[in-house]
């Protein structure tokens, strides 16, 4: 090789290297030096001192987050440059508020300590989503098996209602597994179910299209074509009507709709869709008590009725106070009393967050939630393959629900539901799932750069 | 697809806009609402971080807050349950009553006369504490009355007339106020909830702020003052002597508690009616004197009035609109007439005090942490409803209802002690309620008593006043005389 191709060589190995890739190491530096912060002013304000302690909250994240960044340099080069910061911000955040709460539970002289174990279980599921990077090297396999998917995925929604092994938490039966170790299979549900709509609507996208006739100007497709959407409508029902989980009921409702109307360009499925939502929710609430208290809770959470009674609107309101508490910019991290809110650590995490970091806090929250979402928007924008286009766009989309359903929950917009806050909240499966969700999305976007070429 | 795409990114645009103005709604719209909320206890907690000032009865705290290693910062620990009805109690999680409640600016530190201990503590750190309250309960009297009326229900009050110090305040049955001070959630919520559903009642202070009481013949001291006061009237006025009494326009008789009538002749006084404690007269005089005569009386003394000691207590009543019958009823504090037995202190107070009733006071002093004195309210006059002519008259007749008539168990040997006794029907069946009120010793008072017992003592209405109250009235009187 001679002198001159080497020198000719080096520009081109330098671009090998996009500058995201450099970039994300960047940003990866910078959420670390904000989560040690983060734990720094806890400590400071809690216990007075800083403690070596703090590393175990900071430093098998910050490790497991560079891994991750590695995997992406050496697997998917041109992969999204912001996702795995941002979700590591998230995630970072979390175990911080999460590790304040055990400084209250310990003062207090409780022992249900989480911080450790939401440590541990972030780091499983990054690897977890560094695993899958590496594996699949191109998503378009998960197109051959929508089927697969969609039965999987019932067969996990089914399964807390299952005998022995189901689980039923504050009402709403969403778990398996035994009080030691549990697990929410719906989380894991909501991918496969992006995979097999995603798959199947690719396949049959023309028919479903199809102009049908006009009703009073609307149009409206073709009978036979409604049949899925039907099926689905009364799939979610009768989630709501199993589970007891008007969430997880929406989350699934509204990712098919979305996907419908994306694979179509019929506004007319979004439309008919809310209609039939509403009027399915409308009519459980009648026939089903859980449904209706939920309903009386979330119009009249202050009454002094819907506050005493239990499984009341208690645990609503005192996350109001607490975010009422935060003011704009907050009591600090450690300044205030989230520990008075039940389920601080996971349902209620975003109140918490929000009465220690403020209303400030609480606009930077929601969006980091955005721009991840944005980023996953921008993947399905600009990808050349419909069934990546779909899939991208499925799954960034049921990560901004989510967190609209439940922040919109915590803060009385919508009734309240039993869905987990992304990266943020105490839980393993919540945690897997989403880090799951963004190693799909960075594989999407890697293989989009690529085709594009 | 890309159209669809961007159309979703505006949807999810638009839910996240949704959910910034309900962050902004609650975090700045709301606050104040959300702040002020009784339920929240942030407001509280705020005050956790200051150590809360004693109580203090007889040169000793009775109540103090003790430094833990919680949230909470401090534990409040109540030394006994007698004081319990006065002190009330200061919860995390159930709200605060009583002294706790009325003064909890000063306890807690906040009251504007500790400005510049506030200003000192943010300039060099020393934290606020909260000021000391000093009761004027005498702790002889109030463990007196709390032993003497033993496992009945019901309440004493005593009373120094000529400044209204109050000297003792009980309540029976009471709770123990630091099973509601504890740092538990469900400890508090269960103790809370079984003083609640308890159909006793120990959460009330019965002795101001129960259910008010039939009072009975004590409220005929209310009726003779009226008499007196009118100028109608003397000591000697005479009435009928019956041994029944129809009320005017109705069929309904009313007897005297004997059962005949008042003593021998045809005729009796009013000094005798009062002594002997006889319905008919009183009936008599009601109907003469009539109703508006009576409750100005009455209103003088402090009926319809909270009175603030500086705890509320609960307005007494003299009811509005009555027939002629029921005037007569109301004579002898039947009828709807209601009372707390510190308004009966009161009015009997005025008696002992040559007509002037001083305010009732609780406290004595309120002492910052750095020894300034805050508070020291001083005897104020709450009303002169009685001349001292029309005191000395019914002071003589008290006198005489101990030594001859119908009050003798409230005797005290070498002590001349004023008193009435009271034993109000409450309902056909239902058992009485028995009272005593008076002071001693007669000719220079230090103290008023007054005692309530709830469902007859427990024996129906085989009780009397004179048999169940006038005894416990007469240990806390010599436990203020020793």
């Amino acid at each position: 090789m001679s002198n001159l191709s080497l020198t000719s060589a080096i520009p081109k190995l330098i671009r090998a290297v996009p500058r995201s890739r450099n970039f994300e190491a960047m940003l990866i530096f910078w959420v670390a030096g904000i989560q040690a912060f983060a734990l720094a002013q806890i400590q400071l304000s809690i216990l007075q001192v800083m403690t070596w302690e703090m590393l175990l909250y900071w430093a098998p994240p910050a490790v497991t987050a560079m891994i991750m960044h590695w995997v992406l340099r050496r697997y998917a080069v041109k992969a999204d440059g912001l996702m795995l910061p941002l979700s590591y911000l998230l995630n970072g955040l979390g175990i911080a508020i999460i590790y304040r709460l055990d400084l209250a539970e310990l003062a207090n002289g409780g022992t249900e300590l989480y911080a450790q174990r939401q440590v541990w279980l972030s780091c499983f599921a990054m690897l977890v989503a560094a695993l899958i990077i590496r594996a699949v090297p191109n998503h378009l396999a998960l197109r051959r098996f929508p089927f697969i998917s969609g039965l999987a995925a019932v067969v996990l929604l089914l399964l807390p209602a299952a005998p022995i092994i189901g689980r039923t938490v504050n009402g709403a039966t969403l778990w398996v597994g035994t009080d030691d170790l549990s697990f929410q299979p719906g989380e894991i549900a909501k991918i496969l179910l992006a995979i097999f709509f995603a798959g199947y609507l690719v396949s049959r996208q023309g028919s479903l299209a199809e102009i049908g006739s006009r009703v009073m100007g609307i149009r409206v497709p073709r009978a036979k074509d409604l049949g899925p959407v039907l099926l689905f409508w009364f799939a979610s029902l009768a989630v709501l009507v199993v589970q007891r989980d008007l969430g997880t009921s929406i989350l699934y409702f509204g990712l098919f709709l979305v996907m419908i109307y994306t694979a179509t360009g019929r506004g007319f499925y979004i439309g008919a869709g809310l209609v039939m939502m509403v009027t399915g929710t409308l009519v459980a609430s009648r026939f089903f008590d859980y449904v209706e208290r939920r309903f009386d809770i979330w119009l009249d959470p202050l009454s002094s009725a819907n506050y005493n009674s239990i499984g009341g609107s208690y645990q609503l309101v005192q996350g109001f106070f607490g975010m009422a508490n935060g003011d704009v910019i907050g009591t600090g991290l450690g300044g205030g009393f989230p520990q008075l809110i039940p389920l601080a650590e996971s349902d209620f995490i975003f109140a918490a967050l929000g009465e220690e970091l403020g209303l400030a806090g609480v606009f930077v929250i929601l969006s980091v939630y955005l721009l991840l979402v944005y980023r996953g928007l921008r993947i399905a924008n600009s990808h050349p393959d419909d069934f990546s286009k779909l899939l991208s766009l499925g799954l960034s989309f049921v990560i901004g629900l989510q967190v609209f359903v439940v922040a919109g929950g915590v803060m009385g917009l919508l009734p309240l539901t039993g869905l987990t806050t992304p990266f943020l909240a105490a839980g393993g499966s919540s945690l897997l799932a989403n880090w799951a969700i963004i190693a799909l999305l960075l594989i999407i976007s890697d293989s989009s750069l690529r085709s594009n070429r | 697809m890309n159209r669809q795409v961007r159309r979703v990114g505006l949807m999810l645009t638009i839910m996240f806009i949704a959910l910034f103005a309900m962050a902004s709604s609650i975090q700045v719209i709301r606050t104040a609402e959300f702040y002020q909320d009784s339920r929240n206890v942030r407001a509280s907690f705020e005050t956790y971080k200051t150590q809360r000032g004693v109580i203090v009865v007889g040169g000793e705290a009775i109540v103090t807050s003790t430094a833990v290693n919680d949230d909470y910062q401090y534990l409040r620990e109540y030394e006994s349950v007698i004081y319990s009805p006065i002190t009330g109690y200061f919860s995390i999680f159930s709200g605060s009553t009583g002294i706790e409640r009325a003064m909890n600016t000063y306890l807690s530190g906040q009251s504007s006369a500790q400005f510049f201990e506030q200003i000192n503590a943010l300039l060099d750190g020393t934290p606020v504490t909260g000021a000391a309250v000093e009761l004027t309960i005498d702790p002889a009297a109030q463990r007196a009355a709390w032993d003497a009326l033993g496992n009945r229900k019901g309440a004493v009050v005593a009373i120094e007339p000529a400044t209204g110090r109050i000297l003792a305040l009980v309540s029976k049955p009471t709770f123990d106020a630091n099973l509601l001070a504890s740092h538990s959630f469900g400890d508090v919520t269960d103790a809370y909830q079984n003083y609640a559903e308890n159909e006793d009642d120990p959460l009330v202070n019965r002795a101001i702020a129960g259910d008010l009481y039939h009072p009975g013949s004590v409220f005929k001291l209310v009726v003779a003052s009226a008499a007196l006061e009118s100028g109608n009237y003397t000591v000697a006025s005479e009435f009928e002597n019956l041994s029944e009494y129809q009320l005017p326009g109705t069929s309904t008789v009313v007897k005297n508690s004997s059962g005949s009538s008042c003593g021998s002749g045809e005729m009796v006084t009013l000094e005798t009616a009062l002594i002997r404690s006889c319905n008919i007269p009183f009936a008599m005089l009601a109907v003469e004197l009539g109703q508006d005569r009576i409750r100005a009386q009455a209103e003088l003394m402090g009926f319809g009035d909270e009175v603030g000691i500086p705890l509320a207590v609960s307005p007494s009543i003299y009811p509005e609109d009555m027939d002629l019958a029921q005037t007569g009823l109301s004579g002898f504090g039947q009828f709807d007439v209601r009372v707390s037995p510190m308004q009966m202190a009161m009015v009997t107070a005025a008696i002992a005090n040559q007509g002037v009733i001083m305010k009732p006071q609780l406290i004595a002093t309120v002492v910052a942490s750095n020894l300034n004195v805050l508070s020291q309210p001083q005897p104020v006059v709450f009303s002169s409803p009685i001349s001292r002519q029309t005191a000395g008259f019914l002071t003589r007749m008290m006198v005489d209802s101990v030594e001859v008539g119908v009050a003798g168990r409230a005797g005290i040997s070498q002590v001349a002690v004023a008193g009435k006794t009271g034993t109000a029907e409450n309902g056909p069946a239902d058992p009485y309620t028995l009272w005593f009120t008076g002071f001693a010793p007669a000719e220079a008072p230090q103290v008023v008593v007054t005692v309530v017992v709830e469902d007859g003592g427990g024996i129906g209405q085989n009780g009397t006043g004179n048999q169940i109250a006038a005894p416990i009235a007469k240990a806390v009187m010599e436990a203020v005389l020793k």
